[in-house]
């Protein structure tokens, strides 16, 4: 088990290098840092001074791949992609536009993102469960059919609707919670309520249906017969039975998101004021600030990676006929 | 006027991909297991009348992607040539001209008669009052205490016989089609259709064509004389701002398939076919593309592009060329985020498809590798394919107005879905509500994504063999 953990840290290793030169290409390649600088202190004030500054005060100045004022193994490690690329493997990614250290912004802000996505996850994947079951429950009748309507009805609606509509409805008619904000401490939960809630809801429709799907898959097979005719009603069967050898291909497409949770999401957090990694991602973005987008590509891959494994290893968990060897 | 026709690279790709659904429709009818498939869409009527409402759709973005500049009058006749305005506009917004020029001074609610603000306003006496000033286009017809029933009714008078009209003329052409092909009596397959009988669900296509056309002679009858669905903030008409977005939505749900698909069909293909280090090489490339979590790969994507676009200014004429041209580059972002799933499924059958006896004895017979890739591997993924381009379409239309909202979407300047809700996004919160502009929005997007989700399910179960009943 841990011989395999190992090696599939290991086979990590080179996905995450060609993330890394990917985006490397994508931020030096695509535009020189001559055009960003110029971008950036607009096309009026962009003086070759003003570039040339531009480009020291960020340590954008030096060649992308081989330096050949240096000597020795500098000739190769005091370029842009040592810099500002490989060295993001030490989780330092060096400071933001507006001269903060991003690495120390990131841990800081995991914690709101983590707030909002944790829950809206945890609450979202149970109740998307339960419902499938009880649509398959009621399997080939009126409510299946028209619970199977309003899933689709659901996943049509764009998730910005989701959004404007719960804080339209439940902060300004009914004045129940904030509009937006976010505190620590008790005061959280009435912060987060909403977007939590909001969260579910959005994500409601689409999750039901793909559930229900791998339900009905399961329902078919041997063992569920097996358990009906030893005289358990069929709620049991559904409950204890069906969910538990469902949970595998419901696995796959769980856990890998769960690492990614610490990465919050742009929508809710940018709507609901959450200061979190989801909202500085957007502000980023906005603003322009090439340096903290890098960062977050190559944490959302890091993130994303290790959700690979962990799905890898969870199979064992559920499954005890998977072996990794 | 004379006009210039302009060919903006999106309009090209649009063309493209009409001449590539001519082409397999074509294939799709002289192939039997395929016809067989269709079939079982359109005996579905939720199948046939969303496909119907996409084609209403459809048929809006197409008139939106007919490009042309007019001609400046009074200009250019010295020098014998001709100078063109700098506007591009397209065959929908000379259709629309009125809602398009009838621009109010801000906000206005649906049907009304003055702005949503007040405004201080010199009275005649040289006092000032703060009033409601009447509208400039809207129901400006109207005098000050007429009641406006008796004229929606009286504009709106001719309408359900037109809508009947059109239906109508389209059942008895069904009609003949019917009895012609199933050899039977004028009257019979007349009857079967409205009785809802036939192989093909008509019905449903004769509904949907009715209401359609209701919605558009009163569109027609109505428009412009009021603002129907209200004036936006710099008072846009919402009916045509909403009516414009959907060339948008069209585009970024299909281009962004049509680009990423010979890429990601070839590689799939090739991964599973030929193995070896070439299956290594493709599986490296879109695993490291996945595992970029596809919201950041496409901002990043996006910034850059926007900062080559503002460093290269000089590429483009107009406006309109430049808003193009990010839509453009948008689709083939989407599409290099997108084209990894399809990858990975086409090369897990062509995995299987390799070991088959067929494809076996066609190696045995000597025929070339692309020999066999061409006859026996391809048809045999296509349906795969297929249910991809279809499921694919509605995600991508939402992911439009998250994109937009976000500020990595298209140009601010172009009109869509996103830039709609986007600047809509704060008008709940005001006093009293302005609700019409996100209303609009709301309901043009959920037509649009719930019947192309609809039809999407018809083809995936009867193209998806292991749903075949």
């Amino acid at each position: 088990m841990l011989a395999y953990i190992v090696r599939r840290l290991l086979y990590a290793i080179p996905i995450l290098l060609g993330v890394n030169l990917f985006t490397f290409v994508l931020f030096f390649g695509v535009n020189s840092p001559d055009d960003i600088a110029r971008m950036q202190l607009g096309a009026k004030y962009a003086s070759a001074e003003a570039i040339a500054r531009w480009k020291t005060e960020r340590g954008y100045d030096k060649p992308m791949f081989y330096n050949p004022a240096q000597n020795g193994v500098a000739k190769v490690a005091d370029t842009l992609f040592v810099d500002k690329s490989l060295r993001m493997f030490t989780f330092d990614f060096g400071r933001a536009d507006d001269g903060h250290d991003i690495a120390r912004e990131i841990r800081l802000r995991m914690g709101p993102s983590l707030a909002v996505a944790l829950p809206t996850f945890l609450l979202s994947l149970t109740a998307a469960i339960v419902l499938a079951l009880l649509l398959v429950f009621f399997r080939a009748t009126a409510l299946d059919f028209w619970g199977v309507v309003i899933c689709v009805a659901m996943m049509s609606i764009s998730s910005m609707f989701y959004i404007i509509g719960g804080q339209w409805l439940v902060s300004k008619m009914w004045a129940l919670v904030p509009i937006s904000g976010y505190a620590g401490g008790l005061d959280m939960a009435r912060f987060l309520g909403l977007p939590v809630l909001i969260g579910v809801v959005a994500g409601l429709g689409s999750s039901t249906r793909w559930y229900r799907t791998i339900f009905l898959e399961e329902i078919s097979r041997d063992y569920v017969r097996t358990a009906r005719a030893k005289g358990l009603s069929e709620l049991a069967v559904l409950f204890r039975h069906v969910l538990k050898n469902a949970l595998i291909p419901i696995l796959t497409g769980v856990v890998v998101v769960i690492p990614s949770l610490f990465l919050g999401s742009l929508l809710m957090e940018s709507f609901f004021a959450v200061p979190g990694l989801g909202s500085y991602t957007i502000d980023a973005i906005r603003g322009q600030d090439f340096a903290v987008v890098r960062s977050m590509v190559f944490i959302g891959s890091v993130m994303y990676i290790v959700g690979l494994v962990l799905t890898d290893i969870s199979y064992t968990v559920v499954d005890p006929r998977v072996r990794l060897g | 006027m004379t006009i210039l026709p302009v060919l903006l690279p999106t309009d090209a790709l649009v063309f493209v991909l009409m001449l590539a659904a001519v082409a397999v429709a074509v294939q799709a009818a002289r192939h039997a297991p395929s016809r067989e498939a269709w079939r079982r869409v359109g005996q579905r009527p939720v199948a046939m009348a969303s496909a119907t409402i996409l084609l209403v759709f459809a048929a809006i973005g197409f008139l939106d992607s007919l490009h042309y500049r007019e001609q400046l009058p009074g200009q250019g006749e010295a020098t014998q040539k001709a100078v063109y305005s700098s506007e591009v506009l397209s065959a929908l917004d000379a259709v629309l001209t009125p809602l398009r020029v009838q621009t109010e001074k801000t906000y206005s609610a649906p049907f009304a008669r003055e702005l949503f603000q007040r405004e201080t306003v010199e009275q005649p006496d040289g006092g000032q009052a703060r009033i409601y000033p009447r509208l400039v286009y809207g129901a400006a017809h109207l005098q000050a205490d007429e009641a406006m029933w008796p004229d929606l009714l009286h504009r709106l008078a001719w309408t359900p016989l037109a809508a009947l009209l059109m239906a109508g003329a389209l059942l008895l052409a069904l009609a003949g089609h019917v009895a012609y092909h199933g050899r039977m009596p004028f009257s019979v397959a007349l009857r079967r259709i409205v009785s809802g009988q036939t192989a093909l669900a008509w019905r449903a296509v004769l509904l949907v064509v009715f209401l359609a056309a209701l919605l558009i002679a009163a569109g027609v009858a109505l428009a412009p004389h009021y603002h129907v669905l209200g004036t936006d903030k710099v008072g846009q008409d919402v009916l045509y701002l909403s009516l414009k977005s959907i060339r948008t939505g069209l585009v970024i749900g299909t281009l962004t398939t049509l680009i990423m698909l010979p890429f990601a069909v070839a590689l799939g293909i090739a991964a599973g076919y030929l193995g070896g280090w070439v299956d290594d090489a493709i599986q490296y490339v879109y695993t490291v593309l996945n595992s970029i979590p596809s919201v950041l790969l496409i901002a990043a994507s996006v910034l850059m592009m926007q900062v080559m676009i503002d460093s290269h200014s000089n590429w483009f004429d107009t406006a309109a060329q430049r808003a193009d041209a990010r839509l453009l580059a948008l689709c083939a972002i989407l599409g290099i985020t997108s084209w990894t799933g399809l990858c990975r499924l086409l090369r897990g059958e062509t995995l299987k498809l390799r070991e088959l006896d067929y494809v076996q004895a066609a190696r045995a017979f000597g025929a070339s590798t692309a020999a066999i890739l061409r006859r026996h591997v391809l048809p045999n993924v296509m349906h795969i394919v297929l249910i991809t381009v279809v499921l694919d379409f509605s995600s991508l239309v939402l992911a439009e107005a998250v994109l937009s909202y976000v500020g990595i979407g298209v140009d601010p300047t172009t009109i869509s879905f996103g830039t709609m809700i986007n600047m809509a996004r704060a008008e709940l919160a005001r006093e009293p509500v302005v609700w019409w502009s996100l209303a609009a929005a709301f309901v043009f997007m959920l037509v649009l994504v719930l019947a192309a989700n609809l039809l999407a399910d018809a083809v995936r179960d009867a193209f998806d063999p292991r749903r075949a009943r």
